[in-house]
């Protein structure tokens, strides 16, 4: 029998105002065990932690419980307080009387009836603990970033910085991201490529930085400080090494009818191309789908004019298996497909236009070199109308219920240039609110209305319709003069609502990284832990955490690299020892367990056994305790029982359970 | 029957939580009778959420709302102030009582100037 300790926290009012703790402190003194109880205000305390060191001193006790919030908060707190005593760490347990009962209970006795019920099931699992010991495992001092657009660059820039080895994994042919598409930038008006092509060219130049681009992560394996993952390499069709960058292949290629998907498909590109003049790597690739080599066999225009010899057709996917003590995600955006909002007729004409394309059409290496024109005729238009939260805070089935964040910001900036360069132009822009919270942000928008005058209107668009003139009727609100505005345009941008790049899922899936029903990745704790993925070893970086601007994935980025950085500086990591172990008598050697276990922890071997006095040879199931994460998932499935979880075991467990049913 | 048991009526009937509306004016702007009406589509939300029902129930918007339902559709917020119209408009009919529609009547009412969205939007709500 145990000697058990039971500490009941009052967490301020938090759990006190609902669960009368000194009743709890009471029942539970008479449970099994149990040779010591009593109650604080607040146990994580030092004065709190200090009650446990003096209680297994002076009552010997041997177990712990401690009946306060959820373990997430403060399990390690008390684990390392009990270690403090002398006490096996694992000999600690939690009750969570504050999230599971004080919080989501309004009658006293009710909750303090649960919180007996809970504490008592902690009891009855303290009771069958065992002291367990934590192993170590090894980190791989090397990091690897999933994505190559700011908020990559800058976190393998970092990394790198610090001394450790870095691969960016990008899937397109350059590196670079959305923020190679802009134009300029707000709220400074710098031009977008100016700021960002030398941190580029740093990151291709950097030693400790090796850049794949046109490959994407094909599978994951390990946990954290010891991830392998293997990386296509997807055939660029062009030998990186001899290319020369020319570019003659790309004049001379005969198709040119392929939508250049870096110009948004506003304009086409030929088969082999590099996305845009600064690409890094500037080597082409060949589009397989597009060129007539690849569909006819005929062709071969591009290895015939190339001096290098570089043209490779037969290339193939490569495979490159790596080795990560930690990985980083940076996988940022793009902006959401429009075909539920026909009201805005995107589909109907080429003059409606999201922000994004503008960027594009603003750019002087854009399909209008930089001209602001009309896609459908290619005149100059007088009025523009920009609407704000197109597809962002719908609660609708159509749109995404969040703000998108940057579209304020970057329609004053379009409106701003639009007036400063064609003064002749009318702007008017539609919104809902205008949120522009930070540094220089309000400054800015003001500015647009007050120096440029851009005509901002509170209300929403119902509708645009082509009409046969060409021009656009759009129907909007003006709530502030209780009126409805018909207004004829000659071109409407859409401030279309961003979500998480698509392939993000695939890669959280590879990571076991969680995701939000909007496929944003779930940071480890919103406010205290914002750039870490509960997966330990996982971290987040830029747009695919949460819809933000640059200046702030900036500095994610390298709070991102920090964290990671902290991994890779050590040396060995302590292991969770709740791992699953066999027994060897039991096990029947079905291999039920190695087909569902997600990490590849378990084998077989065929081993000598003592069953009752019987030696035979058994195939047998083993754990790898440094691959095992302790999920569980071989314990349900073992048939025989053969297989548990240390420090859950299914004694344990089944002792919960009865506690609580009794 | 207060004006606060009406607020709720209109909810109930309506299916609707105008909590959820965020005031950003697209039914307004997307309705084909706004210039007919004294209280707009948007208004109608904070009139239900302030429980001013009377004049909801006096305006002229009441009978000029087509019930084509574009603010219903297009409602980023799935607040649907048409739906909200439709059950202002109902009390207020269950309150004269009698005035129900039927099928035989349709044919003298018709009438070259007036939609036809408007004649079965009628009979769905008045009939027996």
């Amino acid at each position: 029998m145990q000697r058990i300790g039971v500490f009941v926290c009052h967490c301020g009012s938090n759990i006190a105002a609902t669960v009368d703790v000194k009743k709890v402190v009471e029942v539970v003194s008479k449970e099994p065990g149990v040779c010591h109880a009593e109650d604080y205000p607040y146990m994580c305390s030092e004065a709190g932690q200090m009650k446990i060191l003096e209680a297994v001193k002076e009552k010997n006790l041997s177990g712990v419980v401690v009946c306060s919030c959820s373990p997430r908060m403060h399990e390690a707190t008390f684990r390392k307080a009990a270690e403090r005593a002398g006490l096996n760490p694992y000999m600690v347990e939690i009750a969570n009387i504050r999230e599971h009962c004080s919080w989501i209970h309004k009658d006293m006795e009710e909750a303090t009836e649960k919180a007996v019920i809970l504490a008592r099931a902690a009891i009855a699992k303290v009771n069958l603990n065992t002291p367990l010991k934590a192993g170590e495992s090894r980190v791989t001092k090397r990091a690897l970033v999933i994505g190559g657009g700011i908020a990559g660059i800058q976190t393998a820039l970092d990394i790198a910085d610090a001394g450790y080895e870095v691969d960016i994994v990008e899937k397109t042919p350059s590196i670079g991201g959305r923020m190679s598409q802009l134009d300029k930038t707000f709220p400074t008006l710098d031009c977008s490529a100016c700021i960002l092509t030398p941190k580029m060219v740093e990151a291709a130049a950097h030693e400790k930085i090796n850049i794949y681009t046109y490959s994407e992560v094909d599978k994951v394996t390990g946990f954290v400080g010891d991830f392998t993952v293997d990386i296509r390499k997807k055939a660029r069709s062009v030998n990186s090494d001899k290319c020369t960058g020319c570019g003659v292949c790309q004049e001379k290629c005969p198709s040119k009818k392929s939508l250049n998907e870096f110009n948004r498909g506003l304009n086409t590109r030929s088969a082999i191309y590099t996305p845009f003049a600064q690409a890094i790597p500037n080597v082409p690739v060949i589009d397989r789908d597009a060129c007539i080599k690849f569909k006819t066999g005929k062709c071969g225009v591009c290895e015939k004019v190339c001096q290098a010899g570089a043209i490779d057709y037969n290339q193939q996917d490569e495979i490159i298996t790596e080795k990560y003590g930690a990985i980083v995600v940076a996988t940022g955006f793009d902006t959401i497909k429009l075909d539920n909002y026909d009201e805005y007729a995107y589909n109907q004409s080429k003059d409606v236009i999201t922000s994004l394309e503008l960027e594009r059409i603003m750019n002087a290496a854009g399909p209008t070199k930089g001209h602001l024109e009309r896609l459908s005729d290619g005149k100059a238009p007088k009025e523009m109308v920009f609407i704000q939260c197109v597809g962002s805070r719908c609660s609708d089935t159509r749109g995404k219920s969040y703000c998108s964040k940057i579209c304020c910001m970057y329609t004053a900036k379009h409106a701003m240039l639009i007036r400063d360069k064609y003064p002749d132009v009318n702007v008017t822009v539609f919104y809902i609110d205008v949120r522009t919270p930070g540094k220089n942000f309000d400054e800015f928008y003001r500015r647009a209305v007050e120096e440029y005058g851009v005509n901002y209107v509170k209300g929403q668009v119902g509708k645009v319709a082509p009409l046969p003139n060409g021009k656009l009727l759009v129907q909007g609100s003006d709530l502030l003069d209780n009126k409805q505005i018909l207004k004829e345009a000659d071109m409407v941008v859409l401030a279309t609502a961003i979500e998480p790049e698509a392939s993000v899922r695939k890669i959280a899936t590879m990571l076991t990284a969680s995701i939000d029903t909007n496929n944003f990745l779930t940071e480890a704790h919103p406010k205290l832990r914002p750039v870490e993925s509960p997966t330990a070893g996982v971290f987040l970086s830029g747009v695919c955490q949460g819809p933000k601007d640059i200046p702030e994935t900036v500095a994610q980025a390298g709070a991102a690299a920090v964290k990671a950085i902290g991994l890779l500086a050590k040396d060995k990591l302590t292991t969770n020892p709740c791992t699953a172990k066999p027994d060897e008598l039991l096990c029947n050697g079905c291999s039920q367990c190695a087909n569902v276990c997600p990490y590849g922890a378990i084998t077989y071997e065929n081993k000598e056994v003592n069953d009752h006095g019987i030696r035979e040879t058994r195939r047998v199931a083993q754990v790898n305790s440094a691959l095992c994460q302790g999920c569980g998932a071989c314990t349900v499935t073992c048939p025989s029982g053969a297989m548990d979880l240390q420090g859950f075991s299914n004694r344990q467990i089944i002792a919960e359970v009865d506690a609580i049913c009794r | 029957m207060s004006h606060r048991d009406y607020s709720g009526k209109i909810k109930e009937i309506s299916g609707v939580n105008p909590y959820k509306c965020m005031k950003c004016g697209k039914c307004s702007a997307t309705c084909p009778s706004f210039n007919e009406m004294d209280i707009k589509p948007h208004q109608f939300v904070s009139y239900v959420l302030n429980g001013d029902i009377e004049a909801l129930a006096e305006s002229k918007s009441l009978w000029k709302c087509l019930s084509c339902f574009a603010c219903v559709e297009r409602c980023p917020r799935d607040v649907k102030p048409g739906k909200l119209i439709d059950a202002a408009r109902q009390i207020v009919v269950r309150e004269r009582g009698g005035d129900y529609l039927s099928a035989d009547e349709i044919p003298e009412l018709l009438d070259e100037e007036l939609p036809q969205q408007l004649l079965v939007s009628a009979f769905r709500r008045y009939k027996r």
